[in-house]
């Protein structure tokens, strides 16, 4: 076993947290208060190669595994949740092009994908179809040489920003026959809709997307008709999930650091509050929640590239980091005291933004489905 | 215009952002468990070259002399866009002043060959003389010039600097081959991209020992280097204040902490 970084992945994480600190950070505050997606740091993010990681080389990429994309997201969240949750959400919209498309498809649209020339998300919840997704309504017809879409699409992130949308939708009366198509922005009939105004990542859009009569060419559907929600699925069970836990390990991390200048810095009656044992064991707590959400994430990204199992392993992950994130952001508001509730300090936008990851590629009780169901079959001899 | 070949020396220093502590009975820094990093302005020293080779073709190769811990932050360089990296490494070479620095580093320069352009950064943020740039192109008879804010391709063979000084800029034409030390102001060094850290690897990173390079032995490492450190001092910031009530005892024993403290 080694817990052991490459050189690669040090200057990776080194590289991305100068960038985080010097492009992102700078602008934290503007997101909070417009809550507008800040566009021109994917571009940077794109330049600079970020979204490349995963993708292999004879498409552009850099093919550096699934953990160099858990550094990434950490780093980044470590400074923005909000800017973590949307590159999250690119790595996602890029999973079922690895996985399940075409060569056709894959060199028509891995290279600009890699460069950050187009950005892309997936899109399979509705309003009557989250946590159980046979529940999409959203048809697709097959018309000659096209499909025709119509539905709404809700809660998708980067709704306003992506050029490239893997759309999940019905293609027959069988209520558990899915499959999935490649929508490109201005494709005629698509448009996004309603942005909403959620309690935390501001500066991440999380919005609708509304398909009416919109024509999409047959050549853009992944895989065959009926697999569409195995593609996605396996995209957000093995990306998805890893990516939110790569959010919550940022927060974590960030609480940390914000929880312990604060224990330190803050003096009463001539002592900082860090020497009472309330205020250590709160601080001590963060520390093991993030180091046992790092190990659980770091194995399960391990799994992923030596091609192993790894959905479980991501839903465990998952789950951990995420409730630990809503704990240990809690912890570090009360650390602060009054000062927790100020908008002058980043604590409570810790707060805000930690429950946001749990309903993000499924909640808590599903990652539990996922896991319970797993040992009970793993029970059964 | 021709391509140029330039040289840029970084220095790894330790990471002054982290608690940094001295070793008193050898007047360094304790490397112990300080992150190293690359000296911020050899950063600028690097962009500077980046831009030029971006602009005319050319070649980067960065040079260091360092321990062999060093080899990461060179990759770092690598990683930036430089295009070469050498490591000059050798126990001899512990010790050594700026005398000797720059002599090896002129020596190394020596041996990579071919250059058009030395940049170096005006100071380091751990030794901050100053003085290794324009003694690595005294070593080598070089043109130099220091504290340089902007630079510009004046003709084939020369550059058009604008340099820093105390009682205002001085503009000048350098004939190439030359050396020049760069200023913070020169330009805001770019952060490191994927697309670098993943060619970085291939990159080729020699680490050259002193059989590797004509040295003399008498001038490297502690034997080479007449400074001594005679001492080093941590400076404190912290504001200090003391309350006394205003008796005429108080005000005395105020004057007399004044006359302690020189302040009167
Ligand atoms: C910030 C954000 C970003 C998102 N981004 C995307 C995106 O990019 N693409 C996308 O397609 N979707 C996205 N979603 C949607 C997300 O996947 C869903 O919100 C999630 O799957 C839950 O679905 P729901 O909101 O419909 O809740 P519901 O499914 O209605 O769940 C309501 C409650 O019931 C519980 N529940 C449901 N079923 C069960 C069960 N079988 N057993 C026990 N409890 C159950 C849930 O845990 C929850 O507590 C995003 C959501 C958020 C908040
Ligand atoms: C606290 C302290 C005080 C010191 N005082 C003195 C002193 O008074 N006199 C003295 O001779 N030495 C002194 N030294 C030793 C000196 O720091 C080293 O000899 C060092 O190798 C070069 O000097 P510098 O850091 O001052 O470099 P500077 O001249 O400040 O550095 C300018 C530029 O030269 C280049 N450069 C410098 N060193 C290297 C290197 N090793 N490899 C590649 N490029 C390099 C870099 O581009 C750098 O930006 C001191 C060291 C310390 C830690």
């Amino acid at each position: 076993m080694d817990f052991s970084f490459t050189q690669e992945q040090e200057l990776l994480q080194k590289g991305v947290r100068e960038f985080a600190e010097k492009v992102v950070a700078p602008r934290v505050q503007e997101m909070e208060e417009t809550k507008n997606a800040p566009v021109d740091i994917y571009k940077a993010m794109g330049q600079n190669g970020f979204f490349a990681v995963d993708i292999p080389k004879k498409y552009g990429g850099l093919e550096m595994g699934a953990l160099a994309r858990v550094i990434i997201l950490e780093e980044i969240s470590r400074v923005s949740a909000a800017v973590g949750m949307a590159t999250q959400v690119f790595y996602l919209g890029i999973a079922p092009f690895l996985e399940a498309a075409s060569e056709e498809q894959k060199q028509k649209y891995l290279p600009s994908l890699a460069k950050g020339e187009k950005l892309a998300t997936v899109a399979v919840t509705e309003a009557s179809g989250g946590s159980d997704p046979t529940g999409i309504v959203t048809e697709a017809k097959k018309e000659g040489d096209n499909y025709i879409l119509n539905g709404r699409k809700i809660f998708i992130t980067n709704s306003h920003e992506a050029d490239i949308i893997t759309v999940v939708a019905r293609t027959s009366q069988d209520p558990l026959q899915f499959s999935a198509f490649i929508v490109e922005k201005g494709m005629p009939g698509f448009k996004p809709g309603r942005k909403e105004n959620k309690m935390g990542f501001h500066g991440c859009t999380t919005g609708e997307l509304i398909f009416e009569n919109c024509i999409v060419p047959v050549e853009n559907l992944i895989g065959k008709e009926g697999d569409g929600l195995k593609i996605a699925l396996k995209a957000i069970s093995e990306t998805g999930r890893c990516g939110m836990a790569g959010v919550a390990l940022g927060i974590l991390e960030s609480c940390l650091e914000e929880a312990v200048k604060f224990a330190n810095e803050r003096i009463l009656g001539g002592k900082p509050i860090s020497v009472h044992q309330a205020i250590q064991a709160r601080i001590a707590d963060i520390r093991i929640a993030l180091e046992s959400s790092r190990l659980l994430t770091y194995r399960a990204a391990w799994l992923k590239e030596k091609g192993m199992r790894c959905d479980v392993e991501f839903a465990i992950a998952k789950y951990y980091s995420t409730e630990a994130a809503v704990q240990c952001a809690k912890k570090t508001v009360d650390i602060y005291g009054g000062y927790g509730v100020m908008m002058e300090f980043a604590a409570q936008r810790l707060y805000r933004d930690a429950q946001l990851l749990i309903p993000s590629a499924g909640t808590s009780d599903i990652q539990m489905i996922v896991i319970a169901r797993d040992s009970l079959k793993k029970g059964k001899k | 215009m021709k391509p140029l070949h330039i040289i840029v020396c970084v220095k790894p220093v330790p990471d002054f952002r982290s608690p940094v502590e001295f070793d008193q009975k050898t007047k360094t820094v304790k490397r112990g468990n300080v992150a190293t990093v690359i000296n911020p302005l050899d950063k600028n020293a690097l962009e500077a070259a980046l831009q030029l080779k971006e602009s005319f073709g050319g070649k980067v190769t960065a040079l260091s002399m360092a321990p062999p811990f060093a080899e990461s932050v060179l990759r770092e360089v690598l990683a930036f866009g430089a295009d070469e990296a050498f490591l000059l490494s050798d126990p001899a070479f512990a010790g050594s002043d700026t005398l000797a620095t720059a002599y090896v580093l002129a020596q190394g320069v020596k041996k990579i060959r071919d250059f058009d352009l030395v940049i170096t950064g005006a100071a380091s943020t751990d030794g901050n003389t100053a003085q290794v740039g324009p003694q690595v192109a005294e070593h080598l008879g070089l043109p130099h010039a220091s504290f340089v804010t902007q630079v510009k391709r004046h003709s084939e063979h020369s550059l058009e600097l604008t340099l820093k000084t105390e009682e205002g800029t001085i503009l000048a034409e350098i004939d190439l081959p030359a050396l020049i030390t760069v200023s913070r102001e020169i330009n805001e060094p770019r952060t490191l991209g994927l697309f670098g850290i993943a060619a970085a690897a291939a990159k080729p990173l020699h680490i050259l020992g002193s059989s590797d390079l004509e040295v003399d032995p008498e001038r490297v490492g502690e034997k080479g280097s007449p400074t001594r450190i005679a001492d080093i001092r941590e400076v404190s910031f912290a504001r200090k204040s003391e309350l006394h009530e205003g008796t005429p005892e108080a005000i005395s024993l105020l004057v007399k902490k004044f006359r302690e403290w020189g302040v009167i």
